[in-house]
């Protein structure tokens, strides 16, 4: 799951040095992927097939959340399945059927793989085929592996999506062109970018994940889809081998990031430069008006990425080309060297690029370097701030609105945040 | 298979994580895959520790199966183990490595490293997070405290004592040491090893040298205690001194032991809470309906706490620590009624609906389903977040922590005056039925929507299988009567009209009922 995609050919001016590095990894697995996925599609369950530790894992991640009508739940092996005291299969179908008793409300139920799962080879995906075929015609049942053997953090998205993708129906073959956007964006984002698309003139947009099960967008060889998060290799590829073309663009994170992702739609859709222009020109100067604030608090600043999400080299590339920070190092968990490419070329020359991890060895990196801000997982935040380096915790920038024209001064100011804070505290 | 939306512990890795992470110089190395990190989060985020706690995952990925997973464990126990400099290291497996069979213990020991590296066995599909922390606790005394000890003579020196039981990530076990060590002090007797909170491999060795061994939260260290007794012939007080006659008792009991008089340290009014009790501000609580729940050392202090401190009625008690079962079950039966031994949370949240409680004294699960279905709640017990771990000292034992029980609990209360009123005047566009306590912000309560059952649970008395219809009337007179005992009200009435066979319930029906059952 986790093989890249074919090197394509480097091109000989990169000036990016990318390193690989293997050893301990402080990163989530895929299934906290969950955590933003159910408040996307509503009308989905997911259910994971693992261990206490993975129960556990979705009740610390999910904080207070659990509660507000939890669309997640774990199926728990023990130590009967485990002894084939209990068929597998059976348990799994009893404790689905129950589910959906209790939830008639759901249309779409993910079954999620786990390390447990995929180590003892459950097969999942069966197991969604039959059901699937028993809740006939109310529920859909799919799955997807979230385990952390396999996906890190954001990629848990990747397979879920990928999951989706056979789902979609199949656009005609005449069909006029569409666009599709790709990855789970906040709500209010993605309806900003619908206003920017009609207002370019694109007519056939949509969004992958939809907000509801049955309103999966259609695909077929006329879409062109649109990458909104850097971490879809897999939905990507899907979606390929159903006909689509992807367009090359940098993520639209920051004016810079933005504009360009809306030009690659614009270029693929034969709208005129000067359209182009005056439809985002308003945004273009609100982002800017945005970021002047922020600018002066983040020039210079020396910023080091831990990998957690892949969004790592989009965002140093804002970082360093709109608010002139400096770049230690980006750590990102897997580098995709296609669909990076565009931002791989934005970033500055000789930029430290680690794929990979060996926690200890990339910890002692940071404390010899003594970064200005340090972006890294919750696990390591606050033992940093408290050797004295600031820090700006990883996760957040998943679960906030960051992209677009108008979330470009919320972005900065995530990043302002922490030294900002540093200077008010005399404690 | 079973079914969770919520789970009361984590798996066993995490209680030796507890062990490891409050100690100092023992470095836990955990056979794992890529992700099982997020545990250092509990340490960083939620005990808010500024230092990384002291393991080191290997970290597996898919490519890795099959070939090297052995080596990658090796390789982390020799990296850690250079890097860490650790006395004494622990090594285990969480439950993915469990499942590839890698025997951490036989890998650790061909690495021959020149210090104790001790092997743990924690079955990750059948036991839990604090039976986790326990065998871990155990396993390293075993290993690090000898077999014989250098007691000096007792004669001209003071009795000396180990605390065991403190952990990371325990509730309140930073400000229980506090008020634990303030006594011991008040009554003239040393502390020679407090642990695993604090205290090396080394500290483990000097166990022994203790004339006796307090335990705060067997949970956690009965078994490490019985191992002493075992070994050094240490006697142990288990008393857990939460609540203030708990607490005496353990004075009196700990005294004994030291060979002390307790009499200068129980003078006077070390607590306050028997006053606050008894003034007649508190004369309200009487009686109010309590529902209990949580690891079974807290839920059976506040049981006896709830009953004979502050005169409430515990309708309910309950804990996920089936090891406990017994103790707990003994308790209930004081109290006449039957304990809810289960870690499934929808079987606690039947529970409490099905006693019709009126206060929830529980976890931070609890929490929430006393939020959703509207009753008052203060939390006990772990599980718990971020907001337990306060900043202020908050022992929950000791006198202080008795203080501190008395406020947290009736806290989240009605006030007598405000209940009173409520009681006369039922239409105060203000002060009405729906709001919280206004002293809470007065905030609209929550509607009370029904559980999502997973498992159909019997509950006691079901009040919806009525052979009888109420009359609009009697209905009406019923929402007169104060929420936080209407619905015991409506149990009781309904109650009443079945065995009776009437037909229908009418305002009479109510308060028949009303003067058969009394409150
Ligand atoms: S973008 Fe990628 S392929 Fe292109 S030059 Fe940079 S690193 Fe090389
Ligand atoms: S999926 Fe794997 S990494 Fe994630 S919680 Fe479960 S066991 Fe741990």
């Amino acid at each position: 799951m986790n093989a890249h995609a074919p090197i394509p050919a480097l091109d000989p001016g990169c000036a990016v040095d990318i390193r690989q590095e293997r050893g301990q990894r402080a990163v989530f697995c895929g299934l906290t992927g969950i955590v933003w996925l159910h408040r996307k599609i509503q009308d989905a369950f997911f259910l994971v097939v693992g261990s206490r530790t993975c129960a556990h894992l979705i009740q610390s991640a999910a904080g207070v959340m659990i509660f507000a009508e939890p669309r997640f739940a774990t199926a728990i092996i023990d130590e009967r399945d485990l002894a084939g005291l209990a068929d597998m299969n059976e348990e799994l179908d009893r404790v689905t059927r129950r589910l959906i008793e209790r939830r008639p409300d759901i249309r779409l139920l993910f079954l999620v793989g786990s390390c447990p799962s995929e180590v003892i080879k459950l097969d999942l995906s069966r197991a969604a085929q039959r059901l699937s075929q028993s809740f006939h015609p109310d529920v859909r049942v799919l799955s997807y592996s979230g385990s952390g053997i396999e996906t890190t953090f954001t990629q848990g998205e990747d397979a879920c999506l990928a999951a989706l993708v056979p789902e979609m129906p199949r656009e005609a073959t005449d069909a006029a062109a569409s666009l599709l956007v790709v990855g789970a964006l906040a709500d209010v984002v993605e309806d900003q970018f619908s206003r920017l698309f009609a207002e370019l003139g694109i007519e056939t947009v949509r969004f992958l994940p939809a907000r509801r099960a049955g309103d999966m967008p259609a695909v077929g060889p006329n879409t062109r889809i649109l990458l909104a998060q850097p971490f879809l290799a897999d939905t990507a590829r899907a979606l390929e081998a159903r006909g689509a073309t992807r367009l090359p663009a940098p993520f639209p994170l920051g004016a810079e990031g933005t504009t360009a992702w809306l030009k690659a739609a614009a270029d693929a859709f034969g709208i005129a430069p000067d359209h182009f222009d005056a439809v985002t020109a308003p945004g273009r100067a609100r982002a800017s008006r945005a970021l002047d604030p922020y600018r002066a608090m983040l020039r210079d600043k020396r910023v080091f990425f831990f990998p957690d999400s892949q969004l790592e080299i989009p965002l140093a590339r804002f970082l360093s080309r709109e608010m002139g920070a400096a770049l230690i190092e980006v750590g990102t968990p897997y580098l995709h060297r296609g669909h990076l490419a565009p931002e791989l070329a934005l970033l500055p020359p000789g930029t430290q690029v680690v794929e990979g991890q060996s926690l200890d060895a990339q910890m002692d990196r940071a404390r010899a370097a003594r970064p200005d801000l340090t972006v890294c997982g919750l696990g390591l935040a606050n033992p940093f701030e408290a050797e004295g380096l600031a820090t700006k915790w990883s996760i957040e920038l998943l679960f906030t609105p960051i992209q677009g024209y108008d979330q470009a001064g919320d972005l900065a100011e995530l990043f302002a945040r922490p030294l900002n804070r540093r200077t008010r505290l005399e404690v | 298979m079973q079914l969770t939306l919520w789970t009361y512990e984590g798996p066993p890795h995490i209680g030796a994580m507890r062990i490891a992470t409050a100690m100092r110089g023992l470095h836990y190395v955990l056979h794992a895959p890529q992700g099982d990190t997020y545990a250092d989060l509990l340490f960083t985020m939620i005990e808010r520790r500024d230092t990384r706690p002291p393991v080191t995952y290997t970290t597996f990925q898919a490519r890795d199966l099959g070939s090297d997973t052995a080596e990658i464990f090796k390789t982390a126990v020799a990296d850690a183990y250079e890097r860490f400099r650790p006395q004494a290291m622990i090594v285990g497996a969480s439950c993915t490595a469990e499942l590839i069979q890698d025997d951490p213990g036989g890998l650790a020991k061909a690495l021959a490293l020149p210090i104790p590296v001790i092997p743990l066995e924690l079955p990750a599909y059948q036991k839990k997070e604090n039976w986790g922390a326990s065998e871990t606790f155990y396993r390293l005394v075993r290993a690090l405290a000898g077999s014989t000890a250098e007691v000096t003579p007792r004669e001209g020196r003071r009795p000396l004592c180990n605390i065991l039981g403190p952990t990371a990530l325990g509730f309140r076990h930073r400000d229980d040491l506090v008020e634990i060590e303030k006594l011991l002090a008040a009554l003239g007797i040393d502390v020679n090893v407090i642990a695993p909170s604090g205290a090396s491999p080394a500290d483990l060795g000097r166990l022994g040298a203790a004339d006796f061994n307090v335990v705060l939260y067997p949970e956690v260290a009965r078994a490490a205690a019985q191992h002493l007794l075992k070994t050094f012939g240490q006697p142990m007080v288990e008393t857990v001194p939460i609540g203030v006659q708990a607490t005496i008792r353990f004075v009196e009991e700990v005294a004994k032991l030291a060979g002390v008089d307790p009499a200068p340290v129980l003078a006077g009014a070390p607590s306050r809470l028997p006053w606050y009790s008894r003034s007649v501000d508190s004369t309200y609580l009487t009686g109010k309906r309590v529902f209990i729940f949580g690891d079974a050392t807290h839920a059976l202090a506040a049981a006896r706490v709830a009953a004979t401190e502050l005169g409430f009625k515990v309708v309910g008690l309950g804990t996920y620590t089936r090891e406990f079962a017994r103790e707990v079950r003994a308790e209930a039966a004081l109290h006449g009624i039957e304990a809810t031994i289960t870690d499934d949370y929808l079987d606690v949240e039947a529970a409490i609906q099905g006693c019709q409680a009126e206060l929830v004294l529980g976890t931070q699960m609890e929490r929430h389903i006393a939020k959703r279905l509207g009753i008052p709640c203060a939390v006990i017990s772990s599980p718990i977040h971020v907001q337990d771990f306060p900043a202020r000292h908050s022992p929950q034992m000791g006198f202080e922590g008795a203080n501190v029980l008395f406020d947290t609990w009736v806290h989240p209360l009605m006030m007598g005056l405000e209940e009173h009123l409520l009681g006369m005047f039922r239409e105060d566009v203000e002060f009405h039925d729906g709001v919280a306590p206004s002293h809470l912000g007065g905030g609209e309560r929550a509607p009370q929507p029904e559980p999502i059952r997973i498992e159909p649970t019997p509950v006691a008395e079901t009040p919806s299988t009525p052979a009888f219809v109420w009359d609009p009337s009697a209905e009406k007179e019923l929402k007169k009567i104060p929420f936080f005992v209407r619905g015991k009200a409506r149990a009781n009435t309904e109650r009443f009209a079945r065995e009776r066979n009437l037909a229908v319930v009418t305002v009479e029906t109510l308060y028949d009922a009303k003067s058969h059952f009394g409150r």
